[in-house]
């Protein structure tokens, strides 16, 4: 009947918590709902530690040209130096310095993660939502869709679209990653969404008129948050670690300054070999740890989707 | 307002195909005909799996049937569709058996009500608040500015059932179809709810279909009575005739299942010896669910 | 001599978010050997909690912080671990409303016997096929249902096995947690005369908590009536309609009626239980109360011997609580006529 425009009762479904005057219209905003989900996962003690790293790497990434003493791609420096004052870290095989390149190559893994982890989520949402509300083709070609690539193994099938794929760079492999990433968190997207649909308020909801379009997105999928964050963090885990593991094959473009990057190059100078320990050790721990606080803040989201545990 | 729609079901048929099973149909309902006339509030009574569930959402246009046809008024219901199907629904509205489930989780009661009453009457935004405080108000929940903002789980089992009547009041309905409405409730709750139907019913002409297994709410809540068994209507007549001189032996087990206390007499006579044969085995209405899985 | 006896109970509920919940407050209740006990309120009374204190199943976020419970004669409040395993096969069984839903979909009724049997080691095969057999027939049930799959069995079905699972350990004392609720009308009255057929010609103790007392004042040989956490009648069942003091088990049997009567009024009860977490003085009924007086907003009355029952309330002596005056519904309560 009316668009999207409609908020009764002034409280929008993402409000739906925050039990707001009952008068006076009051949209909900997405900055609130960031917020109200960080508090909300700032509670389990895991996630907080998870969310503490995140936001360090997310500092790094940000100072990078202040906390840097270096261009990370300066190789005007000697080759293969050891850690010294003026290189905390030596240097690479190239003669660049491995602290500048670390603190820089944080700003490639987040973004990847980032891009990586709302595109694949975006997708998962969609195909889960579709396939799980609606019923016939549309279910069975996504559904189908969404096995076939659960199956597909996933390294050969990255390294063939990124072999494939014109072009060399970022954008590729956050695309690849993408590609290959969805289909997890789209099935259990879908099984939910099917288990949800069959509940007595969705019946409610179109009895009292509402339209499809409306019922998947302010009924369904709000009770579904913790499940589209989880998908998040775990598609951002899968990102960082594939995007590390494709640059380290190559296959990505060996000019940027990443962390996988690093150690491709640390690979091709045998870094290991001349006692260059570090430059395998610091970027593959910096991924590591990415990851590793990925995967924390995901014990936090089950509180995102109830309503008793959101409401302090 | 044309005051004098009736509820008409004739010769209903409907089949589930059962889930994995290709060419298992399980039968629901068998050809079950029923009158509600306006204003009137007739009991649909049944064990589960005598169909009455089913019969509800036929009635709701949530489903269609097999075979048969359903008239509201002239209004053919297995037939609508888009702008005339949302129509019906305005006039034609259900009170779901279970409260904790028919709310959503995160929504609130001012936007469990605004839904209503954006979409079936066209309220602007600007009047959705106030007529949402009436809503509840005329269900018995003030004052209203105190429940609007509350969140389902904030709300106990009885005052969780008056915000889905509320709900279903919105659109005002001509006929109410009330699914077991009490029986999620602790007993000392029910008289409330079933008083406000009633009081709703008589007060504002309401038509109402009451499904239930429970011979003594709708003994209370309705004055003629429909009595389904696997889909077929065994039974019907004026309720105290019904329930004071059974014909069919499923009403009277039905009767029987009730427990009785008001006096000593009868409290013996009930848990008396002819249920508790080792004839528990079949038990008649028990096995509908295993009946068609094991066939 | 009591069987199960409980002693000053009580049980609080510490949630994550909130004050904590005095679920259950300084409740003495006992099981003679043989009994048949109904424990009786409305959903959140705490009759629940005390079934799992009683039957050592609290888990938290409830805690017992008070009070002992005694299993023939001994002290099985602090049993933990392998003491407690003993106590459950040996004598304490429980079935539960979600026990139907308990058994392994994957597994044959026949397995789900074959590993109760299994713990108790003794018996040899043939002796297991006959006793299996036994038991199912006890519970009204063919030997056929071994070989098949829980998804084949409707609900009562399903719940007569999961009695039969129960009986296999030869169970001094059964507790019954809303074993019927989840069943059909009549699927529901079949089992409770089961059960209540089982009892009188097994002889085990048994404790069935229904939030119905309808259904339990025709099964059972007392009644206990919970409110807000605590005890506020304990008779025999026979008595309750026609002696009933407490003016909260009076309102409940007001809930009832016979459908077949020539006129029926059903009552509601006006208002809502109290919080749990905050403690108010005086009685947790008289807010809903058609009785109330100064007194009872002040002091909150003790459960006391009255003629052959239990009953906490002030005015329990009184002729407007006699079961014969017509003191009314409470202000405020709902009536239904039809």
């Amino acid at each position: 009947m009316r668009g999207a425009g409609t908020r009764p009762g002034g409280l929008g479904p993402g409000l739906a918590g925050q039990a707001g005057p009952p008068r006076g219209p009051r949209p909900p905003g997405g900055l609130l709902v960031l917020a109200r989900a960080i508090r909300s996962l700032w509670g389990d003690g895991r996630a907080r530690l998870g969310m503490l790293t995140i936001l360090a790497f997310v500092l790094v990434a940000a100072l990078a040209p202040v906390l840097a003493p270096y261009s990370p791609t300066n190789a005007s420096f000697a080759d293969s130096l050891g850690p010294s004052a003026r290189h905390l870290l030596g240097t690479t095989g190239t003669g660049q310095d491995v602290l500048s390149q670390v603190l820089y190559g944080s700003r490639i893994s987040l973004l990847v993660a980032m891009c990586a982890g709302t595109f694949a989520t975006l997708i998962a949402v969609t195909v889960g939502l579709l396939a799980g509300y609606l019923r016939g083709v549309v279910e069975e070609v996504l559904g189908f869709a969404t096995n076939v690539m659960l199956v597909i193994p996933g390294l050969p099938l990255m390294i063939v679209l990124a072999t494939y794929v014109p072009g060399r760079g970022i954008s590729v492999i956050i695309l690849v990653i993408v590609l290959t990433g969805w289909a997890w968190g789209a099935r259990v997207l879908r099984s939910q969404t099917a288990s949800l649909r069959s509940r007595d308020f969705v019946l409610a909801a179109q009895l009292s008129g509402d339209r499809t379009w409306r019922i998947v997105f302010h009924e369904i999928l709000p009770n579904m948050t913790s499940l589209v964050a989880a998908s998040f963090f775990a598609a951002a885990t899968a990102g960082v670690l594939a995007e590390a593991g494709l640059e380290f094959l190559g296959l990505g473009n060996p000019s940027t300054v990443s962390w996988g990057t690093m150690l491709y190059w640390a690979q091709n100078t045998s870094a290991l070999l001349t006692g260059q320990w570090i430059q395998v050790f610091a970027p593959g721990l910096c991924i590591g740890l990415l990851a590793a606080s990925l995967a924390l803040v995901n014990f936090g989201v089950d509180s995102l989707s109830n309503p008793r545990l959101r409401e302090r | 307002m044309s005051a004098g729609r009736s509820l008409e079901v004739r010769d209903v048929a409907k089949a589930f195909r059962a889930r994995g099973s290709r060419g298992v149909s399980v039968q629901a309902l068998r050809g079950v005909s029923l009158r509600v006339e306006p204003g009137e509030a007739v009991g649909l009574v049944g064990a589960s799996g005598s169909g009455k569930t089913t019969l509800a959402l036929l009635v709701l246009a949530a489903q269609r049937p097999s075979r048969g046809s359903i008239f509201f008024g002239e209004t053919r219901v297995e037939r609508l569709r888009g702008r005339a199907l949302r129509a019906y629904r305005r006039d034609v509205q259900y009170v779901f058996q279970d409260p904790y489930a028919a709310l959503n989780p995160l929504h609130t009661v001012a936007y469990a009500l605004a839904r209503p009453l954006a979409n079936l009457r066209g309220l602007p935004d600007r009047d959705l608040p106030q007529e949402a405080a009436a809503l509840l108000e005329r269900v018995g929940l003030g004052p209203a500015e105190q429940f609007l903002p509350k969140l389902p789980h904030q709300l106990s089992g009885g005052q969780r059932q008056r915000v889905v009547i509320a709900r279903a009041l919105a659109s005002r309905p001509k006929l109410l179809v009330a699914d077991e409405p009490v029986s999620m409730l602790d007993v000392s709750l029910r008289a409330e709810i079933l008083a406000l139907l009633k009081d709703l019913q008589t007060s504002e002409g309401l038509s109402m279909l009451y499904i239930t297994h429970d011979l003594l709410s709708a003994r209370v809540a309705t004055s003629r009575l429909v009595v389904l068994e696997r889909g077929l209507v065994v039974e019907e007549g004026p309720t105290v005739h019904v329930l004071q001189h059974p014909q069919h032996p499923y009403t009277r087990r039905l009767i029987d299942a009730v427990p009785k206390l008001t006096s000593g007499g009868d409290v013996d006579g009930v848990s008396g010896g002819q249920r508790a044969a080792p004839g528990g085995r079949t038990e008649g209405g028990e096995e509908p669910g295993a009946g068609g899985a094991g066939a | 001599m009591a069987l199960l006896e409980a002693r000053g109970v009580d049980i609080v509920y510490r949630p994550p978010l909130g004050p904590p919940i005095l679920a259950v407050r300084d409740v003495s209740l006992s099981v003679d050997t043989g009994e048949f006990v109904g424990l009786v309120g409305e959903s959140g009374c705490g009759k629940s909690t005390l079934g799992y204190a009683l039957t050592r199943m609290l888990r938290p976020p409830a805690h017992q912080t008070g009070g002992r419970v005694m299993f023939d004669g001994h002290d099985v409040t602090d049993l933990r671990g392998e003491a407690l395993r003993r106590l459950r096969r040996r004598g304490l069984g429980l079935v539960l409303q979600s026990g139907m839903n308990a058994l392994n979909p994957v597994r044959q009724i026949g397995k789900h016997f074959g590993d109760v049997m299994a713990g108790d080691g003794s018996s040899r095969r043939g002796e297991r096929q006959d006793r299996m057999r036994s038991l199912l027939e006890q519970v009204g049930l063919d030997a056929s249902v071994l070989a098949r799959y829980p998804h084949e069995l409707s609900g009562g079905m399903r719940q007569r096995v999961a009695i039969a699972l129960v009986l296999s350990l030869e169970p001094r004392l059964i507790v019954f947690d809303e074993p019927t609720t989840a069943l059909d009308v009549l699927v529901q009255a079949a089992v409770m005369d089961t059960i209540r057929s089982l009892q009188r010609a097994t002889g085990f103790s048994a404790l069935m908590i229904s939030h119905d007392l309808g259904l339990v004042a025709n099964a059972t040989d007392r009644i206990v009536v919970m409110y807000a956490g605590r005890i506020v009648e304990d008779r025999a069942a026979r008595t309750v309609v026609t002696e009933a003091r407490h003016p909260y088990t009076r309102a409940l049997l007001g809930c009832y009626g016979d459908p077949r009567a020539d006129s029926v009024e059903l009552r509601g009860i006006p208002g809502a239980p109290p919080d749990l977490s905050r403690q108010a003085a005086g009685c947790a009924y008289a807010p809903r109360c058609g009785l109330a007086q100064e007194r009872c907003w002040q002091e909150e009355p003790a459960l006391r011997r009255v003629g052959e029952a239990w009953v906490s309330c002030h005015r329990a002596e009184e002729p407007e609580a006699a079961p014969t005056a017509e003191a009314g519904p409470a202000p405020g309560a709902a009536t239904v006529r039809g």
